[in-house]
């Protein structure tokens, strides 16, 4: 699987929800696209990933 | 100018007309005797507010969230008195001392396209947007290199009409170039953002012959958006008829940013209420007398 570009290997299939928990991240500050697609909110708890999926996880930063 | 997407003026609406409180441009001799406070809705926007996709703001200043500390955010913003905050989207490896944290309620938040090179990134960058902070705002930014950082007006054009299609409300970072202008309209641009000179560059209105033109033909508000250095040429754009101006570098790079910030807001407000007074005319090679010149008049 990559996440935000860096290549990871994942054991097991896991939900959106999950991966973003994984990493700490607040639900309510990202927006999250797998394979090109954003996974809408309401959708992430049943949305699972596997290994060979390209994850975006994006955020918010300073700018003009 | 201060027109809503479907071409009817801002006076259109029940509130008080901006002509009952300025008189004409032309002949503000015969004002009746205003009170002290009978320009201060002009002032503070309220009988004149800036509209974007149907929604009402009454600061004319758009700033740039960028680069300056999070911790300056929330008193820079209050010193603009401005009401829309740009930010840019990026690969998330941290929700702490979230930019979003740092953002008063009430401000409407404006992501940038910022990396996009097409139509097409811009528009995944949109939709991404909106999902993380449900906002319909966009300001669309096509760039090729870092050197200049000028915006591709073909492909803002392409990204306009797709976004503006999905419901976005979208304001277009472009080169001043009154054709494309107009395309952007007819794309359903909410407004055009015209760059007054190159991005951080406090340079100023540079363009400034090509964004007369621009104002001159619009039907939707005419944004400055990069270039601008300083609160005299803040205030020489909204003189001209923008409607509003955005800026980030020229407060970034302020010794006393939330100062600067004001100092902005008040070149603005100030700019906006000479446009709308209608600035006196220039004369070439001679004098225009300001007392009575009838020479039986005169003591000698």
């Amino acid at each position: 699987m990559i996440v935000n570009g860096q290549r990871e290997t994942l054991e097991a299939p896991i939900s959106v929800t999950e991966l973003i928990e994984e990493r700490g991240l607040r639900p309510e500050r990202v927006a999250v696209e797998l394979n090109g697609d954003i996974v809408p909110r309401n959708k992430r708890s049943e949305v699972m990933l596997h290994d060979g999926d390209t994850v975006e996880i994006v955020t918010f930063v300073q700018g003009g | 100018m201060s027109t809503t997407d479907n071409g009817a003026t801002s006076q259109d609406n029940a509130e008080p007309s901006l002509d009952e409180l300025v008189g004409t441009a032309t002949n503000t001799a015969i004002l009746p005797e205003p009170d002290a406070h009978a320009y201060d809705s002009i002032a503070t926007g309220e009988s004149d507010p800036l509209i974007l996709g149907g929604h009402k703001f009454t600061s004319r200043f758009i700033l740039g969230s960028g680069r300056y500390d999070l911790n300056l955010i929330k008193a820079t913003i209050e010193n603009a008195g401005t009401q829309i905050v740009t930010m840019a989207l990026r690969r998330c490896r941290t929700t702490d001392n979230n930019l979003l944290d740092y953002i008063p309620k009430g401000i409407t938040m404006l992501p940038n396209t910022s990396g996009a090179h097409n139509a097409k990134d811009a528009v995944r960058i949109a939709r991404l947007a909106r999902e993380v902070c449900q906002t319909d705002f966009v300001k669309i930014e096509i760039e090729h290199e870092t050197k200049y950082l000028l915006p591709d007006n073909r492909e803002t054009i392409k990204a306009t009409e797709i976004l503006a299609n999905e419901g976005f409300v979208v304001m277009p970072y472009m080169f001043p170039d009154p054709i494309a202008a107009r395309q952007l309209e007819e794309a359903g641009a909410a407004c055009v953002m015209p760059l007054g000179s190159l991005i951080g560059s406090n340079k100023g209105l540079r363009m400034r012959d090509f964004i007369e033109v621009i104002i001159a033909n619009a039907h939707v508000p005419v944004i400055i958006d990069a270039g601008i250095g300083r609160p005299s040429q803040a205030a020489e754009a909204m003189e001209m008829g923008a409607d509003a101006v955005m800026a980030y570098t020229a407060i970034a790079s302020a010794g006393n940013i939330p100062l600067m910030a004001r100092a902005f807001k008040h070149a603005i407000e100030a700019g906006r209420e000479a446009y709308l007074s209608g600035l006196g005319t220039v004369t070439e090679g001679h004098a225009v007398p300001s007392s009575p010149t009838n020479a039986a008049d005169y003591l000698h």
